[in-house]
């Protein structure tokens, strides 16, 4: 055990403890980080990087590019950046890095990432695009450059470190399932030598005659693949180069290919035309986007096996809404056309393939981006309502009110909706509020992004004048009065409870920030002050109390052209109530309404939290007396056994 | 944390069925199997309402001495049917639902795949790694 780099960095934090293997270990990857970054002498063996660390930074790049490849969530990337002093310092000196790699070995073994973890004995940091440090430790340093089919695009491209992240946190179910030994010997015969278009061949070729020479300086590192000292351009003779590249002395050397062209994920400028003209033939309109079904038999006519396809689609539909906007579609066009050529599919798409990476490359109408931004803030509070009421006793008639103007879809069969545009359009509309709710599994997920923002859009144009939303079941609280509910609220079985009172309409009233924007707000401003009174009287069906007719209702209702039944009230109107005191002007009254509603629903929801918190409560403590039932059920049969002597044989 | 997760089709076969513990799959098989009945029962309890108005969390189905099974059902009569061991402290009601709640998300992913046939055995591998986390950490992250 030696003090790594004390003397470097003494204010940083607090000085490490390495265990050998660990020394060398780090010391490598910060020599490849460092010689990236300077041009610097070649990596020599470990030891020499010794004498270096001092004076040696490692650059943000491939440092970036290494935290990414650790298949660590952002967050967790940023805090260890954070902890280890290199925000503050600004560069990467030994220290930092060493600490950095210590607390990413932490990350990855479960430990909270703070000072403490590092303190104590934990395995090396597993990193995605090389081996598993713990191969090198055992000496054999070539793995480290084996390759690796899925080797994530090593770019500096800081937007696409989330979604790498992400992707990579999948992968990591796969990763240890592919072997590191096994990969580099089975890739070569693998992968065939057809160029993915002339494009790519032009630039491999231009680069093949680099990849001898970063080999051989590459210290004593072999390369243990055949292809890679004789053959001209096998994937893994590509991304050893790639990975090379962006550690090596030699990243000069790649500068004339800037920005790994021979990468296979990279869409070239001849294939982007391509896709997107083979979209325009399916979809005219390159700013919308290609059903499912369509896709499906599109894609099918490429001959490959539909799991394969399915894989692909899963890979490229990024927001999982069953449609293929442009990005999307050339995200899966190209994969099938990797995988034609012989490229097996990544483990995650590439950040290249990523759709918010394709959009920046290739403008295109930022439509969805703008129309998101503008129902951003209605979703998120959509779906905290709206989760709770699914917590509470959700149904699909939530899905059928939700989104308002789509009256069609009863949901019955929500796999039905999914087969077309028009029914994903309430599908999505309707996942969106399972998503925000279950942020930490789905941030990494955009999935209202690219689509529910347009959809939710086209669904309101669609439905201007929407239907009367279906009666609601009264005579069951209300959320708004949920005080009494509380009182009234019967402490019985969730189950048989959930059988006595309604569904709540999950209507989460769009909140007023939305209404701020632009001509679609006038269409808005219906939908959502329909949106909150029914989720008013969606609550008001929950519990048992009576209702009580608000005065405002009057003037809610001028505000609101459909006709709104006399339970639309409670929770909405109490809030509204003063806000809708005499005001004439339908703007300034609906938006005070609408945060008041907002108010109201957010009291609502704590409410019904505490109501589910009695619930729980109750719940465990039946458990408990079931338990116990269940125990004295078994001691007195046990008495029985004893009692029954000779009747036994 | 989830022993056993299942996603049981509408004509009660299974899509889906991954247990924690490898050894002894068959019991939890027989246990999920076994509380199909009582969705069913559940099902037919509330479905004397409109359909519209069921509870898709049905709660807990029973419970055994070792385990505790929960159901949830979605509106097309597909099951979720999760198996958790009762020596965890005591998950609450909520984390149960949120777990079922991040389960559907996921199968609405498989679905929402053109490719997936609906009836068809789940083996997409986003869908198995959710499945996966719930049995880690009994939350997807």
């Amino acid at each position: 055990m030696e003090a790594a780099a004390g003397g470097s960095c003494g204010s940083g934090p607090p000085p490490l403890l390495l265990s050998e293997g660990e020394q060398q270990c780090y010391s490598e990857l910060f020599a490849r980080c460092a010689g990236a970054a300077g041009g610097g002498p070649g990596p020599g063996p470990p030891e020499a990087t010794r004498v270096a660390p001092g004076t040696a930074t490692a650059a943000a790049g491939p440092v970036a590019d290494l935290f990414r490849a650790s298949q660590l969530p952002a967050e967790t990337l940023h805090q260890i950046t954070e902890l280890c002093g290199a925000k503050r310092v600004g560069y990467f000196g030994p220290t930092q890095f060493y600490v950095a790699l210590k607390l990413i070995a932490a990350a990855q073994s479960g430990l909270p990432v703070r000072i403490e973890s590092i303190k104590c004995e934990l395995p090396l940091p597993r990193f995605m695009m090389s081996k598993n440090d713990g191969e090198i430790r055992f000496g054999n340093s070539a793995e480290l450059h084996g390759t690796k089919v899925q080797i994530p695009y090593l770019t500096t491209e800081k937007n696409s470190f989330k979604r790498m992240d992400d992707e990579d946190k999948q992968q990591e179910t796969q990763s240890p399932t592919m072997s590191p030994l096994a990969s580099p010997p089975s890739s070569p015969p693998h992968y065939q030598r057809v160029p993915l278009s002339h494009g790519y061949s032009k630039l491999r070729s231009g680069t093949e005659q680099m990849h001898p020479a970063p080999y051989e300086a590459r210290q004593p590192i072999v390369q243990p693949e055949g292809p890679s000292s004789g053959g001209p351009g096998p994937k893994p003779l590509r991304h050893q180069a790639s990975l090379i590249r962006s550690f090596s002395v030699e990243r000069e050397l790649q500068d004339n290919s800037s920005n790994y062209p021979d990468e296979p994920w990279r869409i070239t400028a001849e294939q982007r035309e391509y896709y997107v003209n083979q979209f325009r033939s399916l979809q005219p309109d390159p700013s919308s986007f290609i059903s499912g079904s369509v896709a499906k038999n599109f894609f099918t006519k490429s001959k490959l096996s539909i799991p394969e396809l399915s894989y692909i689609w899963e890979l490229s539909d990024a927001d999982c809404d069953g449609a293929l906007t442009l990005p999307e579609f050339c995200a899966a066009f190209h994969l099938i056309v990797a995988r034609k050529n012989g490229y097996p599919l990544p483990e995650g798409l590439p950040p290249t393939l990523q759709p918010e990476y394709l959009q920046a490359a290739f403008p295109k109408p930022k439509r969805e981006c703008a129309l998101f931004d503008s129902y951003s803030e209605s979703l998120p509070a959509n779906q905290q309502p709206r989760d709770l009421n699914r917590m509470e006793k959700a149904s699909v008639k939530d899905m059928a009110d939700f989104p308002v103007p789509t009256q069609d879809v009863t949901g019955d069969d929500k796999q039905a909706l999914k087969s077309t545009t028009n029914e994903a359009l309430p599908k999505d509309v309707s996942e969106d509020p399972a998503t925000p709710k279950d942020s930490n599994n789905l941030k990494a997920r955009p999935r209202s992004r690219s689509y529910s923002s347009t959809s939710i859009e086209e669904a309101m144009k669609r439905g201007e004048d929407p239907p009367t939303p279906p009666p609601r079941p009264q005579k069951t609280h209300s959320r708004a009065s949920s005080l009494d509910l509380n009182k009234v609220f019967q402490p019985s079985m969730p189950a048989t409870k959930s059988g006595l009172l309604p569904p709540p309409p999950a209507l989460p009233p769009r909140p007023c920030p939305s209404q701020s924007e632009q001509v679609s707000e006038a269409e808005l401003l219906p939908q959502l002050n329909r949106a909150p009174s029914q989720a008013a009287e969606s609550s008001p069906a929950k519990k048992d109390t009576p209702y009580s007719q608000p005065p405002s209702k009057p003037i809610r209702r001028k505000l609101r052209p459909e006709n709104q039944t006399t339970e639309n009230q409670e929770p909405a109107t109490t809030v509204s109530g003063p806000a809708s005191v005499a005001t004439v002007k339908p703007h300034p009254t609906v938006q005070k309404q609408s945060s008041k509603q907002k108010k109201a629903i957010q009291t609502a929801i704590r409410k019904n939290k505490e109501a589910n918190a009695v619930l729980a409560r109750l719940n465990s403590e039946l458990q408990q007396q079931l338990k116990e039932v269940h125990q004295e059920r078994i001691a007195l049969e046990n008495q029985l056994e004893q009692l029954r002597p000779v009747t036994v044989l | 944390m989830a022993v056993c997760v299942a996603v049981i089709a509408k004509e009660n076969y299974p899509l889906y069925i991954r247990s924690a513990p490898t050894e002894n799959e068959l019991k939890f098989h027989y246990m999920v199997h076994t509380s199909l009945d009582v969705v069913d029962e559940k099902i037919s309890a509330m479905g004397k309402a409109l359909v519209d108005q069921r509870e898709l969390y049905l709660g807990l189905l029973y419970p055994t001495e070792d385990y505790k099974v929960y159901g949830y059902v979605t509106n097309s009569k597909v099951k979720f049917v999760m198996v958790v061991d009762s020596s965890n402290t005591a998950l609450r009601d909520n984390e149960i639902r949120s777990m079922f709640r991040k389960l559907h998300n996921s199968y609405t992913d498989v679905m929402c795949n053109p490719f997936y046939n609906p009836g068809d055995r789940i083996q997409s591998r986003w869908a198995l790694f959710a499945v996966h986390a719930l049995f880690l950490q009994g939350l997807p992250c």
